[in-house]
């Protein structure tokens, strides 16, 4: 899915790299953990965070995440968004709650990162 | 023989600059043109170790080793160390504080996950005396 219908679907503000729009997204994830995002494949994944600290980015530069989305109107640090321009990972803000704003996204055809179902 | 050695200091319980010294290891390696896949995985390695540091481990002190072999990650720190290497490496047991957790960390992933991306890892540790780690990642696919 590319950024640009992300951010339609979320309402959401485009807060850095804004020559990213057509950037195409693969996957989603959603976590608060930054713990998980570096055990499972995020590469290349749209992460949904209601967590908003340097970490968050610091974690996604790390983990191969390629673009961010603070929910619960949330909204990165001057020092967050100065590492995401070095970086050039776009970070976004929605006022979508997180429940709300992964539904939107998988309702649009956004998938999670799993590569398979897991067994019934 | 060593083709590049780079060593980056780690702050105990400063949250701010932690991260640093993995996203320098990373740079690094992306500048040299090492294959994404054991880029990740080494810098990961570095991050997990540095957050490790940061959180628990008092000063301490992270070194990039390169040779034609593999990538080497050595991680020193001062602080109290591992009491027991065995439950450390077991998944979700963590000694982390409040602090820890509200910047995302402490769920006890850490140690395993360097275990689960690296090729070698060896951690040397006495209580009280600091902890070593020592990690590798070979840089010929088997």
């Amino acid at each position: 899915m590319k950024l640009s219908e992300i951010k339609d679907a979320l309402r959401a503000e485009l807060i850095t790299a804004d020559d990213c729009l057509n950037m195409y997204l693969r996957a989603g994830t959603a976590s608060d953990l930054m713990s998980d995002l570096l055990t499972g494949p995020t590469n290349g994944a749209l992460l949904l965070t209601g967590l908003c600290n340097v970490q968050v980015v610091r974690t996604s530069v790390v983990a191969g995440v390629a673009a961010v989305v603070f929910v619960r109107e949330k909204h990165p640090t001057p020092e967050m968004i100065a590492q995401a321009q070095e970086h050039g990972l776009p970070l976004l803000s929605t006022s979508f709650t997180m429940f709300s704003a992964c539904g939107r996204l998988f309702d649009k055809g956004l998938r999670g990162v799993e590569t398979k179902a897991p067994r019934p | 023989m060593s083709l590049l050695k780079r060593s980056f200091e780690i702050k105990a319980r400063d949250f701010i600059r932690a991260g640093e010294a993995a996203i320098e290891v990373q740079k690094i390696l992306k500048n040299i043109g090492f294959d994404p896949e054991q880029i990740r995985r080494a810098s990961i390695c570095a991050y997990e170790s540095e957050m490790n540091v940061v959180m628990h481990g008092g000063d301490g002190e992270l070194v990039l080793t390169l040779d034609t072999e593999k990538i080497m990650l050595d991680i020193n720190d001062q602080g109290s160390g591992i009491e027991d290497v065995d439950l450390a490496l077991q998944e979700g047991y963590s000694t982390a504080s409040q602090e820890d957790r509200e910047m995302g960390f402490g769920a006890g992933m850490g140690l395993p996950n360097i275990k689960k991306n690296a090729d070698f890892l060896e951690i040397l540790s006495d209580k009280g005396a600091g902890a070593h780690l020592k990690i590798g990642i070979n840089l010929r696919k088997e």
